[in-house]
């Protein structure tokens, strides 16, 4: 566990409201009053590029705080639970099977301290939660954010009160109880939690995460991007392919390039920012796909629970990114999503969950499509670990064969394993 | 037709900071007109310059988002609550 001290001035000066700029201060606001677009964190950039250097971050703590310049907290220690610094694979079995060249999984299945990237943005969130001076947190969650806004919550010593839509995966239900919140499962699909949620925020005095805190919140996703960059050799890659349920995850690694490049960090480029959506909730895949600018919510029905958001609040900025940095978006069927989990699991040994698998789809439809350039540098972002959805595997990835522990046991069950997949191999020839 | 409209914490100045508010309305469009007349200046933050409810902002009549009713043109009965909530990130 490493503590995080960096004394430096604050960075970050104003909250603005996306659509029309009206500036506000730097409080728990839910969205701009006038507009109720959201509301996002304004830095000094002057201030930044004299606070950092490539040399102070490699320097700094083996977790986002080594960024904490780029982020909206004030403290000198804010809640260090080891999250961030994940590894930046480079593949080499996946990447030939799709027939690419320069192929990189960031891999937030083993982030630490509940295995999804959502420890990033709660531990951003609870140390401005902290320093506005809230007492209880809460959030409305699909399940990874549960895990980690208990986690973080019990580690700092905050109440904690957690939504989440009551057909979620016994691994993530388990997985949030076990840090012992409150835990308040709402009959009702993920949209319904978040609108209970906004009425809650209302009326109590508690920092949502993702309601009055979001504004913070959703800039712990911009190391996502820092880290990729660094660990690039501080380059940006050409080419990323990020799963999209909100649409937050998204824009924020797409700002966190931006940033890094307008600091002088990085050589400024064009990345392409492509997308990935279960096809049964797919709202911003359909309005890239139909040349909209607006996103028609959808009720969610996909395996892919995490990233079921029928009415992504971020949707269109996601959209916005994806065309001018000319990426696609796309989305696959749930057979595909469990073909795209395996396939990682099998070729680059990383478990990672449903939203994984929709990522490892659609990278796979993309290139098929032609629409990845071999030789590009490609970054994939697995966001979550594949333990907490067990459920959407099981029954697709056979059985351990039972013997006795005799070795005549052993030997006939092999002979009959290697007909198997003489059978199988055969078949796929064919 | 008296209908209950759940009013969000940016929103409740111009109802003398009241959550709820009992309106009129045959439909979606009607309502948000009653409420103008009860709250005025309501009506130009709930809708853009077009007269629809901004793209932020979501609608629900008993639950039900109303982009899955008939938009605006929902219609309303006597005890119909609506509720009216800036959209939120998530995930």
């Amino acid at each position: 566990m490493t503590q995080a001290t960096v004394t430096k001035a604050r960075t970050f000066t104003h909250l603005v409201s996306k659509e029309g700029g009206v500036k506000y201060p730097l409080e728990a606001l839910n969205v701009c009053e006038e507009t109720f677009s959201p509301l996002e964190v304004a830095y000094d950039y002057d201030a930044i590029r004299a606070q950092v250097s490539r040399e102070t971050i490699e320097a700094g703590p083996n977790s986002i705080w080594r960024y904490k310049a780029f982020l909206p907290v004030e403290s000198e220690n804010p809640i260090d639970v080891g999250t961030g610094m994940t590894p930046l694979v480079k593949s080499n079995r996946l990447a030939r099977r799709l027939g690419l060249k320069n192929l990189y999984i960031k891999n937030d299945a083993v982030n630490m301290p509940t295995l999804s990237f959502k420890d990033r943005v709660v531990s951003v969130a609870l140390t401005r939660a902290k320093e506005l001076g809230f007492s209880t947190v809460s959030c409305a969650s699909t399940g990874n954010l549960a895990n980690s806004t208990a986690a973080i919550a019990a580690r700092a010593g905050l109440d904690c009160c957690v939504f989440i839509p009551s057909d979620l995966e016994a691994g993530k239900v388990l997985g949030t109880l076990i840090y012992n919140p409150t835990l308040m499962a709402v009959k009702g699909n993920y949209d319904q939690v978040n609108r209970l949620c906004s009425e809650v925020a209302n009326t109590y005095g508690w920092g949502f995460v993702n309601i009055n805190l979001r504004a913070y919140y959703s800039e712990g996703s911009k190391t996502l991007g820092y880290e990729v960059a660094e660990q690039l050799g501080w380059k940006l890659p050409d080419h990323v392919v990020a799963p999209l349920a909100s649409g937050s995850l998204f824009t924020k690694i797409y700002k966190g390039f931006r940033e890094f490049a307008k600091v002088g960090l990085v050589d400024d480029k064009n990345v392409r920012f492509s997308g990935a959506q279960a096809e049964g909730c797919s709202p911003i895949s359909q309005a890239f796909k139909e040349g909209r600018d607006f996103i028609s919510p959808v009720k969610p029905n996909t395996i892919a629970k995490s990233i079921a958001i029928g009415n992504p609040a971020d949707g269109v900025y996601a959209l916005d990114v994806a065309r001018k940095t000319q990426g696609n978006i796309e989305d696959v069927t749930d057979a595909e999503i469990i073909e795209g989990m395996k396939l990682l699991a099998e070729t680059e040994g990383i478990f990672t969950e449903t939203a994984g698998g929709t990522t490892i789809a659609v990278l796979k439809k993309l290139v098929e499509a032609g629409k990845i350039n071999p030789d590009e540098t490609t970054v994939v972002y697995i966001t979550g670990n594949g333990l907490k959805t067990q459920e959407a595997v099981q029954g697709y990835v056979g059985e351990p064969l039972l013997i006795d522990p005799k070795l005549d046991s052993f030997e006939r069950a092999l002979e009959r394993s290697r007909t198997l997949e003489r059978l199988e191999w055969q078949q796929t020839i064919v | 037709m008296a209908v209950k409209v759940l009013i969000p914490t940016p929103l409740q100045k111009f109802t003398n900071n009241q959550a709820t508010i009992e309106c009129n309305g045959g439909n979606i469009d009607e309502l948000i007109d009653s409420l103008e007349i009860n709250c005025p200046g309501i009506k130009s933050r709930i809708c853009d310059d077009t007269g629809k409810p901004r793209r932020f902002l979501n609608l629900y009549v008993n639950s039900e988002d109303i982009r899955f009713l008939d938009n605006t043109d929902t219609a309303l009965s006597d005890g119909d609550e609506v509720s009216i909530v800036p959209a939120v990130a998530g995930g």
